[in-house]
């Protein structure tokens, strides 16, 4: 039973980071309907110019606190991804914001080429180790192992998350939001500002998917141009899952997934009877989706995307 | 109009031109061209790197030696590709190498991408010499171009499932592979091997190539408590997963092949490496009779230490210009029987082929990580 409790766990570190990338995706989706594929790389850039940033300090002032150090390489990161998605709304995506929905798309992943390709030439091929700057301690709970940088993982998913959900309904800012996803045109009649928002939207997605990449190379170590392609893939398909361009959906989305993963992973070979292994994991998730979609095409909590009126 | 065609004409000209069979460089010697495949990029790229180092020093060498083959002085070129440890890109490039007319091929570095590849070579009557890759299939398949100058899995697996079970004392062994063409084959192997030595194997996990979180396999295996976790597969996977059977609290050996005897893999692993246990065909480079010095040269040209197939992508070079000495051609339908009857005394030791194209009295080699180095333990095999 405490295999079981073990692979929950897992589940939910695993979720936790999905769901955060997840919230970039579903905010975009439900303003402008795009799928924004260079999130992904987002995340991944967020990684390598906060692990940059903390070989720097080390070598440069090796006396400062580890706790320092991350503060100011995280803080270094964020505005990088910031800057970066702002670039890449405004020079990239804007000029076809009226072109039919293919042209965007398929600058979406233009994009997403590029930047992996930035990082390689930047960062090299290599996998990048992650220095370890804090110890660690494991705990037991319900006889699973979690480690205090898992149980900060999903701490630091859950508050960002509130967070998320308290702006964009309770701030002015947020009702903007809201506003500019049901309808633009109407949105721009009522004196909103659609560019600044739009923009907003692309910085927010970006912040959170850096503080993900930190969390991802953190727990495993490692850091490298092509991390940002499947976990931006799968944070994709946790907010289909959940109901695109709804953010309550992004974070159930994403929890579920990591936990349909971590548990499937695990059960695979005894519910199939040894026909399917464990490298079917992916396969796993994505069977999931697609008959999640089969019996409620708009996700389990409903889509919310602008109205076409 | 005119002109036009005038131009047309010219330029298809000048393309007939340079399409000479045998090219001079500018001191009139012939240049001849060998090609290499490797992952250049991607997780294991610094293991491409490494080998086309090794093949290009040996190049060097044998360009500063003005090597005379039947009366022209030639000059050896490397055409270096990148095969991304990518079945499908390996075929490509292996094309893309058989049409740009060299005359063997140092390659490629994964067993995977080796194996369809060869069969463009044979095809094409290109000798293809693999410096790692360790899969009895590539030499299975009844290919006379197909070589390698170090042991093949049979052995490897052989090797690590008796000392699992024998040394190590293993009654119970989770077996993971990266389902690739080597990380399954190694997996197979060691798997009859310590089934046939008495052991029980608990379960058989699979990842690939790309993933870095295994913490859903490793749950499942931390319930079944084996002694032994063997791993099939590369650092690049190796390591993070040694870092997460640490977080998870799982106390097994963890035991691997020649993918994981890797500098990179004491490095991603950090201090949860301590403690490892894996293999590696062939005598350790400092017990080999060049080995020293071929690390020095390497370290003086590079700056950068082996990782670990180097040496053998030196040798691999070497016989295959030594066989076109002693055939007195370049060229591959001519050289090929001299390939076949090579007795040379490499950096690596002895190289002779079998009829299959194994290399005969290969050794496997078993290490232990302690302190952030590999430790050598003992040798099985050889004797050549």
């Amino acid at each position: 039973m405490d295999i079981f409790a073990q692979q929950v766990i897992n589940g939910l570190v695993l979720g936790s980071v999905y769901a955060l990338v997840a919230l970039g995706y579903t905010m975009v989706y439900g303003i402008l309907g795009l799928i924004n594929f260079a999130h992904g790389e987002v995340v991944m850039i967020g990684a390598m110019v906060a692990l940059a940033a903390v070989s720097m300090l080390m070598t440069a002032a090796p006396e400062m606190s580890p706790l320092l150090m991350i503060a100011v390489a995280a803080i270094v990161s964020i505005i990088t991804c910031m800057v970066l998605a702002f670039s890449i709304e405004r020079l990239a995506y804007r000029p076809l914001r009226n072109a039919p929905r293919l042209a965007p798309l398929i600058t979406a992943i233009g994009i997403s080429i590029l930047l992996q390709n930035i990082a390689m030439i930047i960062w090299g091929r290599k996998y990048k180790t992650v220095p370890e700057l804090f110890e660690f301690d494991t705990h037991i709970i319900f006889g699973a192992n979690i480690t205090d940088l898992q149980v900060i993982i999903i701490g630091v998913s859950t508050i960002l998350m509130t967070l998320l959900l308290l702006v964009v309904n309770f701030t002015k800012l947020g009702r903007a939001m809201r506003a500019t996803s049901e309808s633009q045109k109407v949105a721009g009649l009522m004196g909103i500002n659609i560019n600044k928002i739009i923009s907003a939207t692309f910085m927010i997605g970006a912040g959170l998917g850096a503080i993900a990449g930190i969390l991802v190379a953190g727990n495993y170590s490692v850091a490298h141009y092509s991390m940002g392609f499947m976990l931006g893939l799968k944070a994709f398909t946790a907010a289909v899952l959940g109901g695109i361009g709804n953010l309550g959906g992004a974070v159930l989305g994403g929890l579920l997934l990591g936990l349909i993963e971590s548990i499937g992973a695990g059960y695979i070979g005894q519910l199939t009877g040894g026909f399917l292994g464990s490298h079917y994991q992916d396969v796993f998730a994505f069977v999931v989706l697609i008959v999640v979609l089969v019996f409620r095409p708009t996700g389990i909590m409903g889509e919310r995307v602008a109205e076409r009126a | 109009m005119l002109l036009k065609r005038v131009i047309t004409m010219a330029l298809f000209g000048l393309m007939l031109v340079g399409c000479g069979q045998s090219e001079q460089s500018e001191d009139g010697a012939r240049i001849v061209r060998i090609g290499h495949v490797g992952p250049l990029t991607g997780p294991i790229s610094h293991l491409g790197k490494d080998n086309e180092r090794g093949a290009l020093l040996a190049i060097e060498e044998a360009n500063q030696a003005n090597v005379v083959i039947a009366g022209e002085r030639i000059r050896f070129e490397l055409i270096s590709e990148d095969d991304e440890a990518n079945p499908q890109k390996g075929t490509v490039v292996a094309q893309k190498l058989v049409d740009s007319e060299v005359v063997g091929v140092v390659g490629h570095l994964n067993s995977g991408t080796t194996i369809p590849a060869s069969k463009i070579y044979y095809d094409s009557g290109i000798p293809q010499i693999s410096p790692s890759a360790t899969a009895i299939m590539y030499t299975h398949q009844d290919y006379e171009t197909a070589y390698r100058v170090m042991a093949n899995d049979e052995q490897q697996g052989k090797v690590l499932g008796d000392y699992a079970v024998d040394t190590l004392g293993a009654k119970g062994i989770a077996v993971i592979d990266d389902r690739s063409a080597y990380g399954k084959g190694l997996a197979d192997e060691f798997q009859a091997a310590a089934e046939a030595a008495g052991a029980t194997i608990l379960t058989r996990e699979f990842t690939d190539i790309t993933k870095t979180d295994f913490t859903a396999i490793l749950t499942k295996i931390k319930g079944l408590n084996p002694d032994v976790i063997f791993y099939g597969g590369m650092d690049s996977q190796a390591g993070p997963m040694m870092k997460q059977i640490s977080n998870l609290g799982i106390k097994a050996i963890y035991l691997s092949g020649d993918g994981t005897q890797t500098k990179q893999f004491l490095v991603l692993a950090g201090d949860e490496g301590n403690g490892v246990y894996a293999s590696s065909p062939g005598l350790p480079l400092d017990q080999m009779a060049g080995g020293p010095g071929f690390r020095e040269k390497f370290k003086q040209t590079y700056h950068e230490d082996i990782q670990i197939y180097a040496p053998y992508a030196y040798d691999a070079t070497n016989v295959m210009i030594d066989a076109m000495v002693r055939a007195d051609s370049v060229d591959p339908e001519v050289y090929l029987p001299s390939l076949k009857s090579t007795d040379y005394q490499g950096v690596t030791g002895r190289i002779r082929f079998d009829e299959r194209g194994d290399l005969q009295g290969g050794s496997i080699s078993l290490y232990r990580a302690s302190d952030g180095e590999w430790e050598y333990i003992e040798t099985v095999g050889g004797g050549s």
